[in-house]
């Protein structure tokens, strides 16, 4: 992978006037995604579970067999050819709750996650560049977050800021960045010791337009991948905050599926199918995520020891690592 | 004087730690607005002399800095304040919930470690082969089911052969012997450990079998190998022990998730640990309990962690500061 990505950073190495801006940047990147996707088969599985879940979403009011607000049948009626999900407590069709409550979830991860890879970027892209006493004092925050359980935190601050929905975001993000303010930093560092960086410096060029034009775009498919992690994570932390009465109390969410199902004791009655499905699409919403996110980390940086998920075993060792680059 | 040094850097970052979160424990609370005992001088009603003795009761009326030094030294005293719903000491009753908590916690990440290296090894070491990608989907799929989803289904599933609820039985009456009590407070454990240990489970194996995988591409296997030792010699000797290093990590590592887990495990099967107690103060606003097991939850992460950095530091003779 690194041989195929080497021709492209020279190509990239702008003329004076830096014509080769952000938009040549996209373009490779386009082309970066066409042959990541052809290579990794998991790519494209995840990609194509994502895309399904959203597309569903997207038209949720128009197939949904049943409203989601009024009883269309008997309390706990069990999977029939009417309603193929069964109905909750309330008589409520199930299919339509799981539909319509992808909705939510899917806002929910995407919007945390953009919170979380703004404020990320912005650590990471701030302390990387600029070094010296800005990186100290960044990465010791980051550090002291990431210490801390984020469930905990979550759950304490949204109970005191009371339920809703933006709120629930705003919590996710703001606690979920600190993995991508040190994977995004470690890759700055090494950006901005590139020849075309320095050189650009040497002509006169500001700290700002360096970030926007040369730094950035080297950055954006990391963050990319990270984006597409993040929205895993968010999801799995919303589902555990709506079951915990934390969520936007009027909405429909997966999790508030599975906290009907267990605050009503869906499980005296046998209920399973109240609670099967949201599960399972949870499941494979983060499955995507996270074979889609493993793979563009994997052919971004084949080396990257720092990560989300399963492979977040060197995340919190940046004081202790072997390597120089985890300092 | 080396090792002094790394010892005393972890151990200072870990103080600074826990100073940072009882601070955000006691400007959470109490600066933003309208929470906490803003809140509790906002009783409907009440009266002009209410609020006067509520607030000289909390002591709202002092400066900032005032009230944050009192909170500090109630603090070492142990004081964390009375629960709003039972009227005792929080203190005592996070005791309680945390000896309830920590059997099933420490038996799960225990359980799940096991499984979690066996399946690990087993599939670095047949990397590539039916059974790994077997292992690995496996893993991947579990990792990502929701904690209280694999205890509601688990819930459904065995609900007529295991108690589902709490941590005994409540109908039993009169003297029982020791046996039969510990027989039945083990019952009452299987769910709730089976339901961490899954959550556990997925993330272990694939940190284990990717630790493997990069101890397996070092030189010294190789060199290993070249000397003639045998596989499973190689692999316990040298592959298994560097790779311990990260399977350390991953124990520190996981400590988010085990909470996490924890709080929606009890939850589901009303298991009155730290977790449901969390739950229950953020239910009923009860801000004291609430702002005592953050506080618990926290600071034991924060322990345990270092716990985990001067382990590593004595696995690894590597490590200079």
């Amino acid at each position: 992978m690194s041989a195929s990505l080497s021709p492209a950073r020279i190509a990239v190495e702008p003329a004076p006037d830096g014509t080769p801006g952000p938009a040549a940047a996209l373009r490779r990147n386009a082309r970066r995604l066409v042959t990541l996707l052809r290579q990794r088969p998991a790519a494209a599985v995840g990609l194509g579970l994502i895309a399904f879940f959203v597309i569903v979403s997207v038209i949720a009011p128009w197939i949904a067999p049943f409203p989601t607000n009024v009883a269309s049948g008997p309390v706990y009626a069990a999977p029939s050819a009417r309603h193929w999900l069964g109905t909750d407590d309330g008589g409520i069709d199930v299919l339509s709750l799981v539909l319509v409550g992808g909705r939510v979830s899917l806002i929910v991860g995407a919007a945390a996650s953009a919170v979380a890879i703004g404020v990320g970027g912005l650590f990471g892209v701030v302390a990387g560049f600029f070094g010296g006493w800005v990186d100290i004092l960044l990465m010791r925050i980051t550090d002291y977050f990431l210490v801390l359980p984020d469930l905990v935190l979550m759950i304490v601050v949204a109970a005191l800021w009371g339920p809703s929905l933006s709120h629930v975001i705003l919590v996710i993000g703001l606690l979920l960045w600190t993995s991508t303010a040190r994977i995004v930093r470690a890759e700055v560092q090494s950006v901005r010791e590139r020849i075309y960086v320095r050189r650009a410096r040497t002509i006169g060029v500001g700290n700002a337009s360096i970030i926007v034009r040369h730094v950035l775009p080297q950055v954006a498919p990391l963050l990319i991948a990270n984006a597409v992690l993040s929205i895993a994570l968010a999801i799995f932390d919303e589902t555990s905050l709506d079951f915990l009465g934390l969520g936007d109390p009027n909405g429909v969410s997966w999790g508030i599926i599975l906290e009907h199902a267990n605050d009503h004791t869906a499980a005296t009655y046998g209920a399973w199918w109240t609670v099967v499905p949201a599960g399972l699409c949870i499941a494979a919403v983060i499955v995507g995520c996270y074979l889609l996110g493993q793979a563009l980390e994997d052919a971004l940086n084949p080396r990257l020891r720092i990560s989300h998920f399963a492979f977040r075993s060197w995340r919190l060792r940046p004081l202790v690592g072997r390597g120089k680059e985890a300092t | 004087m080396i090792r002094g040094d790394y010892i005393l850097k972890r151990a200072t970052f870990a103080i600074v730690t826990i100073f940072v979160v009882i601070t955000l424990n006691f400007f959470m609370f109490r600066v933003l607005p309208g929470t906490a005992v803003t809140n509790l001088a906002k009783v409907p009603n009440a009266s002009i002399q209410l609020k006067r003795v509520l607030r000289r009761e909390f002591g709202l009326s002092l400066p900032a800095w005032r009230q944050y030094l009192d909170y500090l030294i109630q603090l070492f005293h142990g004081n964390l304040g009375i629960s709003f719903a039972n009227q005792l000491p929080v203190a005592s009753n996070l005791k309680s919930a945390l000896l309830n908590t920590l059997p099933v916690v420490t038996i799960a990440t225990i359980l799940s470690l096991i499984l979690g290296i066996a399946t690990g090894v087993l599939s670095a070491w047949r990397r590539g082969s039916k059974l790994d990608q077997l292992s690995t989907n496996a893993a991947v799929v579990i990792y990502s089911l929701p904690t209280q989803w694999i205890a509601l289904i688990l819930l459904i599933a065995l609900s007529s052969y295991l108690p589902t609820a709490g941590t005994q039985n409540p109908f039993q009456i009169g003297p029982v012997s020791f046996w039969a009590h510990l027989g039945d407070q083990l019952t009452h454990m299987i769910l709730p450990v089976i339901t961490l240990v899954l959550t556990l489970y997925g993330g272990n194996t694939l940190i284990v079998r990717s630790a493997l995988l990069e101890t397996l591409g070092e030189d010294y296997m190789l060199t290993a190998r070249a000397k003639g030792i045998g596989k499973s010699r190689m692999m316990r000797s040298h592959a298994l022990r560097n790779a311990l290093l990260p399977i350390t990590t991953l124990v520190a590592l996981s400590l988010g998730t085990i909470v996490a887990g924890a709080i929606l495990m009890e939850v589901v099967f009303s298991w009155p640990g730290i977790g449901e107690a969390l739950y229950q103060a953020v239910q009923q606003r009860d801000y004291p309990m609430m702002q005592g097991g953050f506080l618990l939850i926290t600071i034991s992460v924060v322990l345990c962690n270092l716990i985990a950095d001067l382990l590593y530091f004595k696995l690894d003779p590597r490590i200079q500061g």
